[in-house]
């Protein structure tokens, strides 16, 4: 690849040629969802702390809300940013509209969004397949297909039909992400409806066959949407911000092409230790140690684009969230391949250990690198020459950075505190503690857990507060 | 020498090579789990549901029951011990889906079948804290007020059959019907104990002349884990 199509930063765009109203409008959702999505957590964990917050209504038990919080977050949240960055990207980098025009990029968008409403409202009522992160049911299963497909289509034909020589390294990763999930989504919910009038339906898929395919689709979930789809953000949104070009062309392509392949045979470190046989299990744990240094290489290529350009850290938001992203992507990609260990995961797995795992990786590195997206592209796609405060985003960053430390060092301890308790034994030779003994011992974690989610969720209404000032065109008052 | 610059300037093959290289890893796991005939164990016992035990647990999915309780026992001393005998892969070969779980924010439920008697759940049920004051389970009471039709309750067997439950004829066309025996400890079980061996009968919630959403799920309960008879496993058998 030549140097001119890694500088992204240095080409001058005619803008006329984008769709922008649909990036636009996605921006928009994504606070909304964010928002909405902290919210349901802080909820959640407030339930875990304070059973009471049940409510003891059919609607508004753990069990129902919890998915509503995940789906919000990874699906509503961290999807819509996905769909808007990645049309965002892949026009300017190809520079082309995006294929089908307008029709085709607001049925994508809005054809997402009425899924996401579709599979909510569900999880309220009760409709789910309980598959941990693929909920909805077959008809929502059928829909998203369909507009998956036809967003697969749009990007590829923008690639197509691109003016540059070069596909840009952001577009293979938006590439694998678009690919990939289509065909997990598709096997993991091959399912039978009762009737085609009713809402239940019962997995192709039993027992030992049924839990592999499942966490084959839901670690790759991980890997495709929350990791590859938001390195293709990475990709974009760090070198444009940082004005310089990635780092290294080698190792992209090193680690693009190893961190798709390896990813994919990870899923059986959900299964350690279980009915799976041993052999597949090795596989799992084997293949996700040696996820450890593609993640690495990631992370690497994205710290070090900055070099030359560190002292923006200090002045620009966007770059401090970002790279701030990177790092906590370094530390969950770090954490996680330890606790594929099976030895670490006998301990670890069941437990909050995971909770806290999961959000590393969801705050510091999924919606972090979001929100430096967002404080760059709001003022971009406004037209606006910067923030209507500088101040208000550093609040937001100290705020919610506070709450991520909060909530992952609450859910190591009380992670491992449960693991030993489980496994502790007295003199006599008896299990120490009983098991609701170990529910108690974990009460102010999860106080301090949701004191964490608290922050992070004013942080976020900081934020939302800040980017409609400079949607709007506000000039700051000279202190904020 | 080779060069990625004709991936990158060419759409189709970047498509092509890219979905090949995530195709292989799923494909090289999951197929060999349905080929290698060791992966479920060759134990007696594992039965379909019963109508009502798949009516309940379908109320277990719909409540999310399984994020916060695991069936699924790992071959460690403390398990063992706390739970019972390790899971095997057998005992949820009819489990469309699977309710292994992830997350243990209460104890495992894999063999919780027997360990309560039937007033104890409902009481647990509607209000957890009567019954275990730290407990942090949310509460049910509604599941004493909503009772159960299931007049389509032979069109879940037949769906559940397509997908590989070997329910007979007989089973479907008693299904409605079995229901109401299941959960009346009064009826003639002659023909339903035939059909799902040591099924637990009895007026789960306590009154036989109304079937609630509360019945089911204490059926499905009490079922669980108890199917395989681990005093008669040989070790052979439980080889994978
Ligand atoms: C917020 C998490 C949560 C949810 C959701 C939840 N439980 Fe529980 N459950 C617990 C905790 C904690 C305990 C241990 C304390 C107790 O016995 O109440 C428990 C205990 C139990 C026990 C007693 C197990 C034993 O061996 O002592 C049963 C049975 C049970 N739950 C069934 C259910 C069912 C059925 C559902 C769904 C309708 C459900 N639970 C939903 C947290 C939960
Ligand atoms: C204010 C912020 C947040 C709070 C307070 C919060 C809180 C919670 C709580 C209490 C749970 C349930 C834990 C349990 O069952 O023990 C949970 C689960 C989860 N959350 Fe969040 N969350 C927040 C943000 C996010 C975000 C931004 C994401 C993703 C981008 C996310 C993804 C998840 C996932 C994937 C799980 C399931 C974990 C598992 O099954 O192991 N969360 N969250
Ligand atoms: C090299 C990369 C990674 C590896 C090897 C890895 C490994 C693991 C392991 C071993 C578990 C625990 C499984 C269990 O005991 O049940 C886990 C859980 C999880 N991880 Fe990671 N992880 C990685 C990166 C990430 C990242 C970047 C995220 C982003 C948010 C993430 C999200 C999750 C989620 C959501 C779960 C919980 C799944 C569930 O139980 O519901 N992981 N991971």
């Amino acid at each position: 690849m030549t140097a001119t199509t890694m500088a992204v930063g240095a080409r001058s765009e005619s803008r006329e040629l984008y769709l922008e109203d649909v990036v636009r409008v996605s921006m928009v959702l994504t606070v909304f969802w964010g928002i909405a999505a902290f919210a349901v957590g802080l909820l959640i964990a407030l339930q875990l702390a304070f059973p009471v917050l049940n409510f003891d209504l059919e609607w508004t038990t753990f069990g129902r809300l919890r998915p509503l919080h995940t789906s919000a977050a990874i699906f509503a949240f961290g999807g819509t940013a996905l769909i808007g960055s990645s049309f965002h990207v892949v026009q300017r980098t190809c520079r082309a509209q995006l294929f089908g025009g307008e029709p085709v990029a607001w049925f994508i968008l809005m054809g997402y969004q009425l899924f996401i409403v579709v599979a909510a409202t569900g999880y309220l009522l009760g409709i789910t397949q309980s598959r941990e992160y693929a909920e909805p049911e077959w008809y929502a299963d059928l829909w998203l297909t369909l507009v998956w497909v036809v967003y697969l289509v749009a990007f590829v034909g923008t690639l197509v039909k691109r003016e540059e020589p070069h596909i840009y390294v952001a577009n293979w990763f938006f590439l694998a992400f678009i690919l990939t999930v289509a065909l997990l989504h598709v096997v993991n919910n091959l399912a039978m409806p009762v009737s085609v009038f009713g809402t239940k339906s019962y997995s192709a898929f039993a027992g030992v066959q049924d839990a592999l395919t499942q966490w084959w689709y839901a670690h790759n979930a991980v890997g495709f949407f929350l990791t590859a789809g938001f390195l293709g953000m990475m990709y974009y949104f760090i070198p444009k911000a940082a004005g310089r070009p990635v780092y290294s062309y080698r190792l992209s392509i090193v680690h693009f092409w190893s961190l798709i392949f390896l990813y994919i045979w990870a899923g059986p470190h959900h299964l350690h230790y279980t009915a799976l046989p041993e052999w597949a299990q090795m596989l799992g744990m084997a293949f996700s140690i040696m996820l450890w240094m593609p993640s690495w290489g990631g992370m690497i290529n994205g710290l070090m684009t900055l070099s030359g350009a560190w002292d923006k850290l200090r002045t620009d938001a966007s770059l401090r969230f970002s790279v701030t992203a990177v790092a906590f992507y370094g530390m969950s990609t770090f954490e996680g391949p330890v606790m594929s260990i099976r030895p670490v995961n006998a301990l670890s797995h069941y437990t909050d250990w995971t909770i806290g795992h999961v959000h590393s990786g969801a705050l510091g590195w999924v919606a972090f690198i979001v929100f430096g997206m967002l404080y760059h592209i709001v003022p971009v796609l406004w037209g606006r020459k910067d923030l209507y405060s500088r101040r208000l985003a550093e609040v937001h960053f100290w705020i919610s950075t506070i709450g991520i430390v909060l909530y992952i060092t609450a859910m190591w301890v009380s992670g491992i505190m449960q693991g030993l308790m489980w496994r502790a034994y007295d003199e006599l030779g008896f299990l120490q503690y009983s098991f609701v003994e170990t529910v108690q011992a974990m009460h102010p974690f999860y106080v301090i857990r949701a004191m964490g989610g608290a922050l992070f969720l004013i942080g976020a209404l900081v934020m939302a507060y800040n980017l409609w000032r400079t949607a709007r065109g506000d000039a700051a008052p000279a202190r904020v | 020498m080779f060069s990625h610059a004709k991936i990158e300037t060419n759409t189709a093959l970047l498509l092509v090579l890219a979905l090949l290289t995530v195709a292989i890893g799923g494909i090289v796991e999951i197929i060999p789990l349905y080929t290698i005939e060791t992966t479920i164990e060759r134990v007696q016992g594992v039965r379909p549901y019963s109508p009502l035990e798949l009516v309940g647990r379908n109320i277990y999915i719909r409540e999310g029951c399984y994020l916060c309780h695991s069936q699924q026992i790992h071959p460690f001393r403390d398990e063992v011990e706390r739970y019972g005998h390790y899971s095997l892969a057998a005992e949820s070969m009819y489990d469309h889906p699977f309710q292994w779980g992830s997350k243990r924010t209460g104890p495992d439920l894999a063999r919780v079948g027997g360990k309560y008697s039937n007033e104890w759940h409902v009481a647990h049920m509607v209000q957890p804290r009567s019954v275990v004051p730290e407990s942090i389970m949310p509460g049910y009471p509604f599941l004493l007020d909503r009772t159960v039709n299931a007049s389509d309750i032979a069109q879940h067997l037949r769906a559940v059959r397509k997908v590989g439950v070997p329910y007979t004829d007989e089973m479907i066309e008693n299904a409605r019907a079995d229901i109401d025996v299941q959960q009346n400890p009064d009826a003639d079980t002659t023909d339903f104990a035939k059909r799902y061996p040591k099924a637990v009968v009895g007026a789960f919630d306590g009154n036989p002349a109304r079937l609630t959403e509360m019945d089911a799920l204490v059926a499905y309960l009490q079922v669980l884990g108890t199917m395989v008879d681990f005093s008669a496993v040989t070790p052979q058998q439980l080889k994978q």
